[in-house]
């Protein structure tokens, strides 16, 4: 068996070297250094309005920087070719907040949308491998034929995450995942990523707000402020930590309520 | 070690052995894919088959499953199937896999001839449904306007002007540009044919009774159906599809006197002001045709124009606009109360706003004809 080597784990999987975000006058973005390593759960933190979804939108080229580099996969993606562009496109899955599956699509076209694209596979194996993704998530495959219309919020995060897996990605961006479940469902994602993760050996870039997602699914955890990363360490780190905003955050009723 | 996959029967005693060797991931799907057909004929042989995965280099979702669709479909005959050699760090993504229920997907809706036929049938059914609901938008419309009347507090005057400068103010430009350039068409036709029988002049007969009484209300509300109708539709579509609709209801507010009124009232407002800039803008135009195209002095056209055209014919055409804005307006948010869930749908009732709402401006335009013709005007 191939085994990564050392210095590959070690690798960031995303580096992310002074990364400036400007919308008109606010500088939103300042300067901001990141790495995710393979292979973990990163756990992104802060403030409501903080830029936390705009950093996820940058990375993967939704909104334009003014200064900074981001290498993907050892790929810069300001330099490289349309063609590289699209090969690590085709490895990272993203979930958007909102799901933003195609509303005009059933759930099982959703999922099998990226394949249809991106490899040359019947029609069988496409199905069985929709089925296979939908019982991954959680799915009835009843769900299959229903349109996104029709499901709940929280089967709507499930197919999104489905579509995102569709391609067996290296890498996935997850936006605020469990925002809008409730706390059983909630906990049953957090469950559900760590165990993808185990299963298909995934990095995991998860913007939250839910402690116990922190707690539960995270290995390590990223707090932005001010445009900046003010903190990234283990839950314990941040336990520790004595910024101001960092110890209301971990520190405050909630988090003592989840702590038990 | 990762390459290209393989697939390779190795016999070890009574037993055969389908060694699975290589990178089997999604990139290689097609060829997995046909592998694994190959292998499954397999089955049905009395020989004792296990699937050893343990020079797998890579293994995802797609591999893990061919892998176990070939492990059913050799047992499914009479030899039990292994996996053989499955490491630790795939063992977990195997099981997962071996939960999946494959159950065959049909494509729904084929096309079939009854189908088609049952289609042609629902949308004739339909053509009730639709004025059904065309009344019942004019009823609950009427219903709000007297309540407005009533509690005349309750009108919203900031949403209908805002309405007005859009559907209005800044729809002049436009309208007034292509009445104009119809008006300078119909002038230089008129000349162009009438000169053959020396009758210039009446050229200004037809562009004064043709624009005052068809042309310039026919052809704004037309513009205002295409340009309005479908703004509104696609507005309070999108607002259905996020359910802002339902929030105001819940808040104890009627969409109707919010959100459909002022609109509705805007463009009862702007329709008759833009129908008489058209056809101002329209008998300028044929004006200035007449006089450098016609050689008709601009003193003459509009002597003539005085003779050709009473109050009446203004009347005629005014007196069209409102209704047939009310008609653009009842069927554009009718449309748009409709969409339901997906952008297809948004986009399909935002063309059927359009097509309906033309259709039902030429069909009361025939009627207001049919009706003046029979009065005398």
């Amino acid at each position: 068996m191939a085994r990564e080597t050392q210095s590959e784990i070690q690798d960031p999987i995303i580096r992310v070297r002074g990364i400036t975000v400007q919308f008109g006058a606010t500088r939103v973005l300042d300067g901001l250094n990141l790495d995710v390593k393979r292979g973990e759960i990163l756990g992104f933190v802060g403030p409501s309005g903080a830029g936390k979804s705009v950093l996820t939108r940058t990375i993967i080229g939704l909104v334009p920087k003014v200064a900074g580099s981001i290498e993907v996969f050892g790929v810069d993606l300001d330099s490289s070719s349309a063609s590289q562009r699209r090969n690590v496109e085709r490895r990272w899955g993203v979930l958007f907040q909102q799901g933003a599956l195609f509303s005009s699509l059933t759930v099982r076209q959703n999922i099998q949308f990226p394949m249809r694209e991106y490899l040359r596979v019947s029609q069988r194996l496409m199905d069985e491998i929709t089925m296979a993704k939908l019982t991954m998530v959680g799915l009835k495959p009843e769900v299959a034929e229903r349109f996104p219309s029709e499901l709940s919020g929280g089967m709507i995060k499930r197919v999104a995450l489905a579509r995102a897996l569709s391609l067996d990605p290296d890498l996935v961006f997850l936006d605020e995942p469990t925002s809008g479940l409730d706390p059983i469902g909630a906990g049953d994602f957090d469950e559900l990523v760590r165990t993808l993760q185990r299963t298909l050996g995934l990095t995991v870039f998860m913007v939250t707000h839910d402690l116990d997602s922190l707690y539960t699914a995270c290995d390590r955890i990223a707090v932005l402020g001010n445009g900046k990363i003010i903190a990234a360490g283990s839950i314990a780190d941040m336990q520790a930590s004595q910024h101001p905003w960092l110890r209301q955050y971990f520190h405050g009723k909630r988090a003592r309520a989840v702590m038990g | 070690m990762s390459g290209d996959p393989k697939l390779e029967r190795i016999a070890k005693g009574n037993a055969l052995a389908l060694c699975a060797t290589g990178t089997w991931t999604a990139s290689f799907a097609p060829v997995l894919e046909q592998m694994v057909t190959e292998a499954e004929k397999l089955a049905g042989t009395p020989q004792r088959i296990f699937i050893d995965v343990s020079e797998v280099a890579k293994l995802d979702t797609f591999g893990a499953w061919l892998i176990e669709r070939l492990r059913r479909s050799l047992t499914q005959g009479a030899v039990e199937a292994q996996i053989a050699g499955l490491s630790a760090n795939y063992s977990s993504l195997v099981d997962e896999v071996r939960r999946v229920r494959a159950t065959a997907m049909v494509d729904s809706n084929p096309i079939t001839i009854s189908g088609m036929l049952e289609q042609i049938g629902r949308a004739v059914a339909g053509v009730a449904g639709t004025v059904a609901g065309l009344v019942d938008m004019l009823g609950a419309v009427l219903a709000a306007w007297f309540r407005v009347l009533i509690h005349p507090r309750s009108f919203r005057l900031t949403s209908t002007v805002h309405h007005m400068e859009q559907v209005c103010w800044r729809a002049v430009p436009i309208i007034v540009l292509i009445t104009f350039l119809i008006g300078c068409i119909i002038a230089q036709q008129g000349i162009f044919h009438f000169r053959r029988f020396g009758a210039d002049i009446f050229v200004v007969d037809m562009l004064g009774v043709l624009v005052l009484r068809e042309i310039g209300v026919l052809l704004v509300a037309i513009m205002v159906a295409g340009r309005s109708g479908s703004a509104y539709t696609a507005e309070l579509g999108s607002m259905k599809m996020r359910e802002e609709i339902d929030a105001l209801r819940t808040m104890g507010f009627d969409p109707i006197e919010v959100l459909v009124l002022p609109r509705m009232m805007a463009l009862v407002l702007a329709l008759p002001i833009l129908a008489f800039l058209g056809a101002m803008a329209a008998l300028y135009g044929g004006g200035l045709v007449a006089w450098l195209y016609g050689g008709v002095q601009p003193e003459a056209f509009l002597l003539r124009l005085r003779d050709a055209i009473s109050i009446d014919h203004f009347i005629v055409g005014i007196v069209k606009a409102p209704v047939m804005a009310a008609v653009i307006g009842i069927v554009a948010c009718v449309e748009g109360l409709a969409v339901q869930g997906s952008a297809e749908s948004l986009g399909q009732h935002t063309t059927a706003s359009v097509v309906k709402g033309i259709f039902f401006v030429i069909v009361m335009d025939g009627i207001f004809a049919i009706f003046f013709a029979s009065i005398g005007m």
